[in-house]
């Protein structure tokens, strides 16, 4: 595992790094890197400091101690989607651009926003409403789309999951898989629902208290008894049958690529319970509450 | 029949000043969500430098200009108090555009004294259809035309305008998307220093300017900037026109004493219409 050895050619590089509110420590010496083009997962339960940490590699909390450095442009997608409500589909869009100094007709391909549209397609009918009046989902959307517009080495999402519906999570998942794939660009994902981020993620940090509690390959974090107690349900590990990690129901959007490399732990570390046959979707709908 | 047409020109012109006072109260309540109780003191800054200016012998044009720069420089300085610091909620820096507002009587009675002055503005009339009509009214109409015509177009059409509105709509979010919301706001409040000073500068010739003329001039542009709901340019233009016509017809037609508590009953029961009818929408689809 090489995930504690950092190099010059890391994207995002934190060292030993401390943030306070006051005189409440939210996080504790906390080192982590994010290689150019990489999918890693920060995953850890409520009140960890995930989004202490998300808003400090974005230049939005300043650290008591420590160093970050940032080598790569960063956007964010923040928590609960924050749209601009009374502006437009389009005018959020273009607002995500709003860092990019350029002049004339550089300036205008800066705010062009079709490419985005080219990505997210459910976003042209919608592209001219008031971002308030969306459905979770669709706002979610275009907070994604809106940290691409400022053309993101590292895309960092704070909780893509909360409040959306599972088939809609399948959905970006999908998009965010095909965006790194496609464009290289490396993302940052903050879950609370660990299995999803496992998933998708090569790389995963567990935070805990402020603290890195684990790190390592996704697959090995996933295959360990104590991460998988803590995070992944108190039946997670039981070995699955393959035709049931393939065929996640008829109204599931097939997340095959994914459910494929879904981590299958060794029996020897097997819990008993119930039969489980997580994909990222039921995963999803287990953790999920419904929003709009 | 040209009495009319005089009142209406005159309330036209007054509605204007009460616009120009009402946009700046929109323009920085959109950007900050602070409702800025300091806006009347603006025009009274910018008028009383104007009028100063001028005694000194400097020319016209000149003297207003600098009036309302001076204003401008005033409304970012009071945004620098207001919202300088980080955290400040509208609530408090509405307090604290308050208290600024008060503090300025002592220093305007320190520069000006305590007594009205007045300033010559365009001279001159043209008579339409028989009415006697000062040029500067038509003045004040064209320059206040002109501003709003650009507020709504920064506001409906450019980048920086969305900019401006994305840091009330969601401050967080124009924190992420890299928009200084503390920058735009002080921004807001010395674009709004600049149009209460216009106001006061266009004002100045037509009443007298004294250190207490912004209550008057806050109470009627607040009226027409809650016309707007404190977001709309163009309603908040209409509030202040029918306000400004309203008052120059009951003085006109009855007596002067009356004039503002009429205008701004008339806007009550406006409010109270809208609002009931706001309600009933929501009854129906609810």
């Amino acid at each position: 595992m090489n995930a504690s050895q950092p190099s010059r050619s890391d994207a995002v590089e934190v060292r030993d790094l401390v943030v306070r509110y006051g005189a409440a420590t939210a996080l504790d010496s906390v080192s982590l890197r994010v290689a150019p083009g990489e999918m890693v997962a920060l995953v850890g339960p409520n009140g960890a400091g995930k989004s202490t940490l998300v808003n400090t590699l974005t230049g939005i909390l300043t650290p008591a101690s420590g160093s970050v450095v940032v080598r790569a442009r960063i956007a964010q997608v923040p928590e609960g989607r924050q749209m601009f409500g009374d502006l437009t589909v389009d005018d959020n869009l273009r607002l995500g651009a709003w860092q990019l100094r350029g002049r004339g007709k550089s300036r205008r391909k800066q705010r062009d926003t079709s490419w985005v549209y080219e990505l997210l397609p459910d976003l042209v009918r919608v592209r001219d409403r008031k971002a308030g009046g969306l459905s979770g989902g669709q706002q979610q959307m275009v907070a994604v789309g809106r940290a691409l517009m400022s053309r993101p080495e590292v895309l960092v999402i704070d909780e893509l999951s909360l409040g959306l519906a599972p088939l809609i999570v399948a959905d970006l998942a999908e998009h965010l898989t095909e965006l790194n794939r496609e464009q290289g660009t490396a993302v940052v994902l903050i879950e609370q629902n660990a299995r999803l981020a496992l998933d998708l993620c090569s790389r995963a940090y567990v935070l805990e208290a402020g603290r890195i509690a684990a790190e390592g390959d996704s697959a090995d974090l996933a295959a360990s008894p104590d991460i998988a107690r803590a995070y992944l349900g108190e039946a997670q590990g039981l070995p699955s049958p393959p035709d049931a990690q393939g065929a996640p129901g008829p109204d599931a959007p097939g997340p095959d690529d994914r459910a494929t490399a879904d981590p299958v732990p060794t029996p020897g570390t097997v819990k008993t319970g119930r039969g489980n046959q997580d994909t990222a979707v039921q995963a999803a709908r287990a953790t999920t509450r419904e929003a709009k | 029949m040209s009495d009319f047409l005089v009142y209406l020109i005159t309330g036209l012109g007054t509605g204007c000043g009460i616009a120009l006072i009402g946009s700046g109260l929109v323009l920085v309540h959109r950007v900050t969500r602070v409702v800025n109780f300091a806006q009347g003191t603006f025009a009274v800054v910018g008028g009383l430098t104007a009028i100063s200016l001028l005694d000194t012998g400097l020319p016209h044009g000149l003297a207003e200009v600098l009036g309302v720069a001076v204003a401008a420089v005033v409304g970012l300085l009071f945004g620098m108090i207001a919202i300088g610091r980080r955290g400040t909620s509208p609530q408090a820096a509405l307090m604290v555009t308050l208290g600024l507002g008060i503090l300025a009587y002592a220093v305007e009675v320190m520069l000006w004294g305590d007594q009205g002055r007045s300033s010559e503005g365009l001279s001159g009339a043209v008579t339409v259809f028989g009415a006697r009509i000062q040029t500067h009214y038509l003045l004040i109409i064209g320059v206040t035309m002109a501003v709003f015509a650009a507020m709504a177009a920064l506001f409906g059409r450019t980048d920086a305008g969305k900019a401006l509105s994305a840091c009330s709509s969601n401050p967080y979010a124009a924190r992420v998307v890299g928009i200084s919301v503390t920058r735009m706001g002080l921004i807001a409040f010395a674009v709004g220093g600049a149009l209460g000073g216009l106001a006061g500068v266009l004002l100045a010739p037509m009443n007298s300017v004294a250190f207490d003329s912004d209550v008057a001039l806050i109470i009627n542009g607040f009226a027409a900037a809650v016309v707007g709901s404190m977001h709309h340019i163009g309603r908040t233009l209409a509030g202040a026109l029918f306000l400004g016509v309203a008052e120059a017809m009951v003085a006109g037609y009855g007596s002067a004493t009356y004039q503002t508590v009429v205008a701004l009953g008339l806007v009550l029961a406006l409010m109270i219409g809208q609002a009931a009818r706001t309600h009933s929408v929501v009854a129906e689809a609810g």
